[in-house]
């Protein structure tokens, strides 16, 4: 199972890590903006993907109506500040399978990792 | 500046400290700040555009950025630790966010963090929006959120990267 964790700040995919490595996935990598994270995705071909919205270059919701364009079996979780309903439902067309805002709990980020993968495993099969 | 938008920023800063960095907050009474003096060491600061113009700068001495910056990001950290700016950035961030969520039908963007670091230095903003100070008390030590917003004046959206450097 490999992540990719797409946020510029490194605070938060150091948070996530240390979550994700707590839950057993070790196979993590990492992107500080969308045009960083769409190479990386083409290179490491992860199993999911932690995306931030508001990211200098490339922005989080343009980067998953990217790779939704090729692929709709990846399992994509938005994690950002963007609580409205608006902006849930803008993820939702775009292809997210799910949505945490932030601040989080560790224990709410875990639930919602898992939850994802949950969901996203019968579109893999 | 309507009280429900004070309160929504007062709501989300106890949200972010308490869920991210565990640390409790209650708040001194909201002061308007009419000159520029210096505001801190440390300043965290996001702009909004849209349906608010404005922004909310977080003023923290180094001693209480460092507590504070630690708590959230679970390592020990200074003013020179290569992450400091980018936690109190991301901090000022999830206050912005929190707050804007409960502007009911305002369509608010905000802008990427910036971070100032320098002993005692300004943070110079627009004289047009009225800004309010409030202080947040923690364990951590007492740091200041100063928001200053018009609500209803059009702007566009001004992003910017975090920056890191000393204020002259």
């Amino acid at each position: 199972m490999k992540i990719l964790l797409v946020d510029d700040s490194r605070t938060i995919r150091n948070i996530q890590k240390n979550v994700l490595k707590q839950l057993g996935y070790n196979e993590i990598v990492e992107a500080e903006d969308g045009l960083q994270a769409l190479k990386v995705f083409a290179e490491q071909k992860p199993d999911l993907l932690l995306v931030d919205w508001n990211m200098p270059n490339m922005d989080g919701i343009t980067l998953i109506r990217k790779i939704r364009e090729n692929d709709k079996s990846v399992a994509i979780m938005m994690c950002t500040t963007e609580a409205e309903k608006s902006r849930v439902l803008e993820a939702i067309k775009a292809g997210v399978n799910n949505y945490i805002v932030k601040p989080f709990t560790v224990e709410s980020l875990g639930e919602k990792i898992n939850q994802t993968l949950a969901k996203a495993a019968p579109a893999k099969a | 500046m309507d009280v429900r938008y004070i309160n929504a920023f007062v709501k989300s800063v106890g949200n972010a400290l308490g869920t991210m960095c565990r640390l409790p907050v209650t708040f001194g009474k909201p002061e308007l700040k009419s000159g520029d003096e210096p505001s801190g060491d440390v300043s965290g600061i996001i702009g909004f555009s849209g349906d608010a113009a404005g922004s909310v700068i977080l003023h923290f001495s180094f001693d209480v950025a460092a507590k504070i910056a630690s708590q959230f990001a679970g390592v020990e950290m200074t003013e020179t630790h290569p992450d400091f700016a980018d936690a109190i950035g991301e901090l000022a961030n999830m206050i912005a966010g929190g707050a804007k969520s409960q502007f009911e039908g305002l369509r608010i963007d905000i802008s990427l963090p910036s971070v100032v670091i320098g002993p005692k230095h300004n943070v110079s903003r627009s004289k047009d929006a009225p800004r309010i100070v409030v202080p947040c008390r923690t364990d951590a030590g007492t740091f200041h959120a100063e928001i200053g917003m018009l609500i209803g004046k059009r702007s566009e959206p001004a992003n910017k990267k975090v920056t890191v450097g000393a204020a002259t």
